[in-house]
């Protein structure tokens, strides 16, 4: 008989749960999300409950209990890695150890106590299981896949040892076939960057990610340093494999990524401090990284290729976030196929932890749905409202409200609202589970217009202006404006959009200020496209949200255009959406124009 | 109890018999020292991801 699994991720960033309900996945979510702190670590009390209730199942009807990584392994990294280095990073062991000797060295007992919280339940009947980190994001990536057999690759900051693997998935088994091990590690070098970029660790390798392409294509100056990061910093091998000079980094043994003042050397300009005007070095700086981990990444591809002859490739792990290397290596064509985990980062070791189990421990056989893209169901796994939610929501806050009868009527007004330059809070239907807004919790507005990027980015996230959106678009829009060649239903594909609907930049475009290049008109969808002309690209598809394709099909009949701008509907420094309450304040609170809940808009001027 | 049984085995399984005396230290002064103690999670970043 099929089980019932929880999947647990914590205690480090991005805690989640998911479930799998008589082997199948029916609910998953982020801690952050109820607790309203952003990538929230603590132990997923309220993603459990909600992942429970959803599922009707008690703490004791659960088959197991699975967390996603081990800790004694990774105290075993911690304590070897303590031992190869000293007696340097004593300060960081003295800080490091009572938080193990105190509660994760009790990882099982902090657990136990957790789920306590959640409901009671017979703890000698409660089978608590510990798979690899690596496992549980290489699970998370080619179970949910459409493919039968094919290569893993899984790539982060650091699990236990493993900071990357290559394996071989096939039917219902996982063989890990090669291990980076730490401290090397694409993720923290990446990580490295954003620390030295002025970037939040953890957080703001988006935000590097995004400024990347502001650096000058092809100038000498991300060329060296492009030769300064693969020379000094990285040994990449033939493999994939890469090995980091330790003396340029402190994250193995101090209580920072770098040592700074050997890195103002290296790059000749000192550590950019957090909210100071970025300047031209540090965009050519992030051009040059974000390209040298699209050229590991390449190489960690054609490993996997030799290694398993597979057509397919399922990416996981933080740094298959990395949605412009993602879409790079698709082009590059060493794979067929790929499949990207939409949670690809710690929230989905939850999932994976959970299918880890069910294939590998219980044994129970793969069941692929050929009629559908792949087994994340959208991704659309989160909590959902009712109508009368969105009533009582209304009445507490004093709102009056349209109310269409049909899907088709409020897509179609919707659409006009959106042709005519509002800005719309979008909540339908169950919460994406993963960091992206997948048009359940969006915030949608007008691609077309020049101004909106702006708007967007300072009157309603309040965040860098510098930042890009995303366009979601018709899958058949995604072939006359794209080359990507393969649905991107999870938005973790860049690519450029095409020549035809480029706009003719002016002959200085390369030389000009970074402030000044973002106003530049580049195409005709010149708010979802980025300086170096690339889209976030998200095709939406009737099978998994066909009330956003309804909305999608409606725009392009007044408009011509089948794309809208989606981005996710918080404001910065806070976690998407997620009841309605959280919608409304969030609307109330920003410049947008209207909250459309379900079939209900609610709109700030009538 | 758990806990021990479960290093044992751990430290038996990765055949890390080296890892044993630093082990037994800090669980010592772990007991001693640590109990009562706030989490000084926040303070310790980088090696814990």
């Amino acid at each position: 008989m099929s089980k019932n699994i929880l999947g647990i991720s914590a205690f480090y960033h991005d805690s989640a749960a998911a479930i799998l309900l008589g082997g199948k996945l029916v609910a998953a979510a982020q801690e952050e999300r109820f607790t309203r702190k952003k990538h929230d670590e603590s132990f997923p009390t309220n993603a459990i409950k909600y992942c429970l209730d959803y599922a009707g199942l008690t703490l004791d009807e659960l088959d197991a209990v699975v967390f996603y990584d081990k800790p004694y392994l990774k105290f075993e990294r911690l304590l070897e890695s303590y031992y190869a280095f000293a007696p340097k990073g004593l300060r960081s062991f003295i800080a490091a150890m009572p938080v193990w000797m105190n509660e994760k060295i009790f990882l099982k007992k902090v657990i136990r106590k957790g789920l306590r919280e959640v409901g009671d339940y017979n703890k000698s009947s409660l089978k608590l299981l510990f798979p690899e980190h690596h496992l549980s994001h290489a699970a998370s990536a080619f179970y949910p896949s459409p493919f039968k057999r094919a290569a893993i690759l899984t790539i982060d900051g650091v699990g236990e040892w493993a900071t990357a693997s290559i394996g071989l998935g096939e039917g219902k088994n996982i063989k890990v076939l090669k291990e980076l091990h730490f401290p090397h590690s694409v993720g923290l070098l990446y990580s490295a960057f954003t620390y030295f970029l002025g970037f939040k660790v953890n957080s703001g390798e988006y935000k590097l990610m995004g400024m990347a392409p502001y650096g000058r294509a092809n100038s000498k100056e991300v060329k060296d340093f492009e030769e300064i990061i693969l020379t000094k910093l990285v040994d990449l091998k033939p493999d994939g494999s890469i090995w980091l000079d330790q003396r340029y980094f402190n994250y193995v043994t101090g209580l920072r990524m770098i040592d700074e003042k050997a890195w103002e050397q290296l790059f000749g300009f000192p550590k950019r401090v957090g909210e100071s005007k970025i300047e031209q070095h540090h965009c050519d700086l992030g051009l040059a990284i974000q390209r040298v981990t699209e050229k590991i990444v390449f190489h960690m591809a054609k490993e996997a290729k030799a290694l398993t002859g597979a057509d397919a490739l399922c990416l996981a792990g933080g740094v298959a976030l990395n949605c412009v290397a993602n879409g790079k290596l698709l082009k590059e064509g060493i794979f067929e196929k790929i499949f990207i985990q939409p949670a690809a980062g710690d929230a989905g070791g939850a999932l994976g932890a959970a299918l880890a189990a069910q294939h590998i421990l219980f044994e129970e056989e793969r069941q692929i749905d050929d009629k559908a893209m792949d087994g994340m169901q959208g991704a659309y796994l989160g909590p959902q409202f009712t109508d009368l939610d969105i009533e009582k929501m209304a009445r507490r806050n004093k709102l009056s409200f349209q109310r269409l009868e049909s899907d088709e009527a409020l897509c179609e007004e919707v659409a006009k609202l959106i042709d005519s330059g509002h800005t719309i809070g979008w909540m339908q239907g169950r919460m994406e589970y993963g960091p992206r807004a997948l048009g359940a919790r969006s915030i949608l507005a007008d691609p077309r217009s020049p101004k909106m990027q702006k708007k967007l980015n300072l009157d309603i996230k309040f965040r860098e202006s510098f930042r890009p959106f995303a366009p979601a678009m018709l899958a058949e829009e995604a072939e006359r404006l794209f080359n990507l060649g393969a649905p991107s239903p999870y938005m973790l594909l860049v690519d450029t959009i095409k020549k035809e609907h480029q706009a003719d930049l002016p002959d200085d475009y390369m030389d000009l200020p970074m402030m000044d290049k973002l106003y530049v008109l580049r195409s005709s969808l010149p708010a979802a496209t980025h300086v170096d002309f690339s889209a976030r690209v998200q095709t939406v598809h009737e099978e998994t949200n066909s009330k956003f394709h309804l909305l999608l099909t409606k725009f392009k009949e007044i408009t011509g255009v089948g794309v809208v701008l989606n981005t996710s509907f918080n404001v910065r420094g806070e976690p998407i959406v997620c009841t309605l309450q959280d919608g409304y304040d969030c609307f109330m609170h920003t410049g947008l124009d209207c909250l459309v809940a379900g079939n209900y808009i609610f709109k700030k001027k009538p | 109890m758990e806990v021990l049984r479960d290093i044992f085995t751990f430290i038996v399984a990765r055949k890390k018999y080296v890892l044993a005396p630093i082990i037994i230290v800090l669980l010592l002064l772990g007991l001693i020292l640590v109990f009562g103690e706030t989490s000084g999670l926040g303070a310790f970043v980088y090696t814990l991801f």
